[in-house]
């Protein structure tokens, strides 16, 4: 049996995937969902109604309106369109963190679960660490000695979501390195990175796709609660989380402050998760729905 | 068994050192100076060189470590640069609060995740399963600060039926024995002050609870889909047995062991999760303080307080590993 | 028609007395006054403390040898009944009250206020414990700095021989740092004595729970009377709008640090009045002049023009605040009310910033503090409003923070090209503001003028009180003049009680002794 052989299977499973993932309804959902954030955030300057950074001191804390759809904030800054201007900052941290967290995380389980012996004791020993502190204080930690900006918060997400992505990846490798087509591949002189990048990679690739959506719905969750905590945005950026950061003390006065931007999260890291079941079910029907 | 536990907990030695190490880092990375955040604004340099130098921090690195540990095996952690007052001391008045609404949004979660679970799965595709399965998939997509807020705004501003924050109402008396104020108003026979804390734990209990109950919900869901569908309960139906009895006594049993482990691990999300909603209810716990710490710059404070709360994670962890091997009789003590 | 001016001058002195007289015969003794406050204090012994939630009760337990006159910075008798200086400045002698005890029954004399101020000043004391003795260094520049020697003279009399004279001495001791204690109670708990404070003052330590109360009863020896109140309680309530709350439900009769939101219900609430503290702060934009373009006094006056400091007051102090045109505080003597303020014009601004050769702008990094102080309650908010502000004239700010301990670290190191700030006042001495935070060898904005240094090193010298006014009034015409600050505000940071507590006056230095509150039940 050569290698050719096993690779081309009667049906491309990408394409089987493919038309699963169309035919489910939750998919379908998150994708919608998903489509009309990044539309958007794409037209923001077209659809958003004012500038938002534009302050007027006299009118804080004005009710929602005709004028102003979900009203004024502390500043007097129109919030729906900081809502709308907020989407551009939630996608790309969702989509920067979760890039630091898949490049890192795919490598170093890589060479864990390939190499084995050293390597995979020293880094799964530092994944172990790693996953003994609670995220949010791990992240909270790394800010404080990064200093607090937007920027240090994404690449503190990235960071703390690493483990879950080196875990994948050695698993998986470890399942097929012993394979029969993978010696075969050796034997017949397969180097190292061709094996990796053409056998061990795509054979993650299923449960990798899916834990990358889902941890870009957990990214923006934790970027909306540094941000808040003030350690991610600074003002006067109109994240969807710094954006709360003030909103307790003006509850009694001023719901509308509080109410909106947490809706706003809550749209996007749902077309995130609705996409990610959507994928595992289309991927794999086996995978557990956890 | 008992070697298999051992054998745990041996494992975890090299954890911990790791955790004291990076922790140990972590501090001394972290720019600012706890001498200059507690002179303020009237800082001189004499008085911060003069502070620094008798918290130690003058010392070089290696050697604060050693001492760091040394203090650690002896169970000291060292005083609070803010409060002076021994961390551990802080921490063990501290803890119970975070764990008293750990385990009150437990109960929560498990209270009402896991009957909702059983009831989708047993009626599956109806109105109640979508609808469930819906509101648990929004729960999960939910910030707890946010949920906090809106629980406050409504309950408390708008309704007035709950306190917003804190853990006792000013006025009430009671004395704090174990700082569970559960336990320490029904040791004293309190019901005043019991009702009281009760009231208190609400708010931030289902905040907090809301996104495990959303998984575990989940979960109990699709483990108990599983098993349904498996021949021996299908052999069981066959028998006539009615459907209750082979629901509750059949199914539960075998989709038990994954139900388990996620209630496991979410308790040790739930201690992460304490730090957002303890900041928001103003909760007395360890998760606030920890925060205001790194903010205070108190290191030794912070050093004993990631590490309580890690090795407290890591122990949650190990015995969901325990109990799980307890009830699966597939798994092997190795 | 001058006789019914008599008359009715004659009615409103009637009218004045009799009011006087039902108030002085409404007050009552007893009952339990509770103080919510927004934190705990840190420590009970005043001389190791830096904090207000901490010497918001040691005003109680302890005395200082002279003291501020309610509402006041002005000096009034305390231990001591009376003093005299020498001609050169050098020798204070002090009269002390006679009978005097410390709650624990040691006498108030001569030896014990040696003896306090040796533990204080001298590093080889055998109990120079406990911390840092932060203050002491601090006013009197350090162990032992400016007090050569105290002498007991006799049982009553003491003696400050000092190494040059110093104008604000006198301000100095009044200070709630500078609370005498027993020194018997010093010796017996020595590192712990922070849990165990004895003083003389009109409150007696009952009992601290750390994190939740601090419990005070009754002076029944107090030397200016008993204490109307039986007890007073400090409870922390950290969160501001909840501490509202429980004084709103009852279960505390006092509280400060209210939301500038939740102003508005106090004021219609007829349970509860708002009173204010004078003001003894200055909140301030500073601009570094190391750092172009701010080297340019052009630039500077510009930024002036620019900022609309009413608006901010009414939009972030919910209007508890006045306007800043000087460095010091209207409440402090020296203040000079000639000065006029560069008013809020936007095109002047312009002009100004074309003037300096910017007539596009320029870009730069402002930095905001992360906690709110008296003088900036809403710090973000107030510099994202300035921030807005300075964008109308073209030029852009890029907002940065620090966490509190960091943000210090880099203003005094000289980082920040323009960052707001603070100070409050401890003492009640011009020196305290002018020299302190503008003169060139103390300033940390790049701020440089040999005619502003030599006018305060001559008023930190003079014993002259009028002398030393004309100079701070000229020192405050240059300062105008070179806009190393832009002044925002001075606050009079409100305090809340219900309307059954009576006579609570506040005072500027932000602490006052409660033995003359009363509660009309």
């Amino acid at each position: 049996m050569t290698n050719e052989e096993i690779k081309r299977r009667p049906s491309n499973p990408w394409y089987e995937a493919g038309r699963r993932l169309l035919k489910n309804r939750i998919g379908l959902l998150g994708i919608a969902f998903i489509g009309i954030l990044v539309f958007i955030a794409i037209f923001a300057p077209l659809i958003a109604p004012y500038d938002p950074l534009a302050q007027n001191i006299m009118g804080r804390y004005k009710a929602p309106s005709s004028e102003h759809l979900l009203g004024t904030d502390e500043m007097g800054r129109d919030i729906l369109s900081r809502i709308i201007y907020g989407s551009r900052i939630s996608l790309q941290v969702g989509l920067f963190s979760v890039s630091i967290a898949l490049v890192t995380g795919v490598f170093l389980g890589l060479l864990a679960g390939y190499y084995g012996g050293f390597w995979d004791m020293l880094i799964m020993r530092i994944m172990d660490i790693m996953l003994a502190f609670p995220a949010i204080l791990l992240a909270i930690a790394i800010v404080a000695i990064l200093g607090p900006q937007l920027r240090n918060a994404m690449l503190a997400i990235g960071i703390i979501n690493i483990p879950r992505f080196a875990r994948i990846v050695r698993s998986s490798a470890i399942s097929i390195k012993e394979s029969e087509y993978i010696l075969a591949a050796k034997m017949m002189g397969a180097s190292d990175v061709r094996i990796i990048f053409f056998h061990l990679l795509p054979n993650a690739m299923a449960p990798l796709i899916v834990q990358t959506t889902l941890s870009i719905a957990t990214a923006i969750l934790e970027a909306a609660a540094l941000s808040f905590l003030g350690l991610g945005a600074q003002p006067p950026t109109p994240e969807w989380g710094a954006m709360l950061t003030d909103a307790r003390s003006s509850l009694q006065q001023a719901p509308w402050v509080a109410t909106f931007p947490g809706l706003a999260i809550i749209f996007g890291v749902l077309g995130f998760n609705l996409l990610g079941d959507g994928l595992r079910d289309a991927l794999d029907p086996k995978m557990k729905n956890v | 068994m008992t070697s298999y536990i051992i054998k745990r907990l041996i494992a975890l030695i090299p954890v911990i050192i790791g955790v004291a190490l990076v922790v140990f880092l972590i501090i001394h990375l972290i720019p600012g100076d706890p001498a200059q955040t507690m002179l303020g604004e009237r800082a001189t340099v004499e008085a911060i060189e003069q502070l620094r130098e008798s918290m130690g921090l003058n010392e070089p690195l290696y050697i604060q470590f050693i001492s760091f540990f040394k203090g650690l095996l002896s169970g000291d952690l060292g005083r609070s640069v803010m409060s002076n007052n021994p961390v551990l001391n802080e921490i063990s008045v501290r803890f119970p609060a975070t764990l008293e609404l750990s385990f009150c949004a437990m109960i929560f979660a498990v209270g009402v995740g896991i009957p909702a679970g059983i009831f989708a799965a047993t009626h599956q595709n109806s109105f109640f399963d979508n609808a469930s399965m819906l509101i648990a998939l929004v729960g999960v997509s939910m910030p707890i600060f946010w949920l906090g807020l809106m629980l406050i705004w409504l309950f408390a501003v708008i309704l007035g039926w709950l306190p917003p924050s804190s853990r006792l109402s000013v006025g009430v008396e009671l004395d704090y024995i174990t700082n569970i104020l559960l336990v320490d108003s029904i040791i004293q026979l309190n019901w005043d002050a019991f009702k009281d804390v009760f009231s208190h734990l609400i708010l931030p209990s289902v905040a907090l609870g809301t996104i495990p109950l959303a998984i575990i919900a989940r979960m109990t869901r699709s483990s108990m889909l599983e098993v349904l569908k498996q021949d021996y309960i299908r052999t069981a139906y066959s028998k006539g047995l009615q459907d209750r009895i082979v629901v509750y006594k059949h199914a539960l049993k075998n989709a038990f062991i994954p139900i388990i482990t996620v209630v496991g691990l979410q308790f040790g999300v739930l201690l992460g999760g304490a730090v957002l909603t303890e900041t928001i209810f103003s909760w007395p716990g360890l998760g606030k303080y920890l925060v205001d710490a790194i903010y205070a710059r108190d290191f030794p404070v912070v050093q004993g307080g990631i590490l309580f709360f890690a090795i407290a994670f890591v122990l949650v962890n190990l015995l969901v590993d325990i109990s799980y091997a307890a009830i699966d009789p597939r798994i092997e003590y190795k | 028609m001058n006789y019914v001016k008599k008359l009715s001058l004659l009615l409103v002195v009637a009218l004045v007395v009799v009011l006087f007289s039902f108030s002085v015969y409404a007050q009552e003794y007893g009952g339990t006054f509770v103080f919510g406050r927004g934190g705990d204090s840190v420590g009970l012994d005043p001389i190791q403390v830096t904090d207000g939630e901490s010497f918001k009760v040691t005003q109680q337990v302890y005395d200082t040898v002279v003291m501020f006159k309610p509402g006041t910075t002005e000096v009034i008798p305390g231990l001591a009944k009376d003093w005299e200086v020498s001609e050169d400045g050098k020798t204070w002698t002090f009269h002390l009250r006679e009978g005097v005890e410390f709650h624990d029954g040691n006498p108030v004399n001569a030896e014990a206020i040696k003896w306090n101020f040796e533990r204080w000043g001298y590093e080889d004391h055998p109990y120079h414990i406990g911390g840092e003795f932060t203050y002491y260094a601090y006013m009197f520049q350090d162990f032992p700095g400016v007090i050569k020697e105290v002498n007991a003279v006799d049982e009553y009399t003491v003696e400050f021989v000092l190494e040059n004279p110093q104008g604000p001495f006198l301000n100095n001791l009044a200070m709630v740092s500078f609370g005498i204690a027993s020194p018997e109670a010093v010796k017996k708990w020595g590192e712990d004595y922070f849990k165990h404070p004895v003083g003389s003052g009109p409150f007696k330590f009952v009992e601290w729970k750390q994190g939740d109360r601090v419990v005070l009863e009754a002076n029944e020896d107090y030397w200016d009377g008993r204490p109307y109140l039986d007890k007073v309680i400090f409870r922390s309530i950290p969160d501001n709008g909840a501490r509202y709350m429980e004084l709103r439900s009852g279960s505390i009769d006092m509280m400060d640090y209210i939301n500038p939101e939740d102003v508005q219900s106090v004021e219609e609430n007829d349970d509860l009045d708002l009173i204010l503290r004078p003001s003894f702060n200055v909140g301030y934009f500073a601009m570094h002049q190391d750092f172009e373009p701010f080297d340019n006094v052009l630039v500077r006056k510009a930024f002036a023009h620019a900022i609309n400091k009413e608006a901010l007051i009414g939009a972030f102090y919910a209007g508890l605040a006045e306007p800043a045109k000087n460095p010091l505080p209207p409440s402090i003597w020296g203040y000079n009310d000639e000065i006029e303020d560069y008013p809020y014009d936007l095109e002047k601004a312009k002009e100004l910033l074309a003037e300096a050769g910017y007539p596009d702008g320029f870009e730069f990094d402002f930095y905001y503090m992360p906690v709110p102080r008296p003088y900036f309650p809403q710090p973000k908010m107030i510099a994202q409003a300035v921030q807005y502000y300075l964008s109308e004239i073209g030029v852009t700010a890029n907002l940065l923070s620090y966490d509190w301990g960091t943000y210090l670290d880099k203003y005094y190191d000289d980082q920040f090209q323009t960052y707001i700030l603070g100070w409050t006042g401890d003492n009640g001495d011009p020196d305290n503001f002018l020299y302190v935070l503008l003169d060139q060898t103390q300033n940390n904005c790049g701020y440089e003028s040999e005619e502003l240094h030599e006018i305060l090193i001559e008023a930190q010298k003079s014993v002259d009180k009028e002398e030393r006014v004309a100079l701070y009034e000229e020192a405050q015409e240059i300062i105008h003049e070179d806009v190393p600050w832009v002044p925002i505000a001075h606050s009079t940071p409100p305090l809340v009680k219900k309307t059954m507590v009576k006579n609570y006056i506040p005072n500027p230095t932000s602490t006052e002794k409660l033995h003359r509150v009363w509660l009309d039940d």
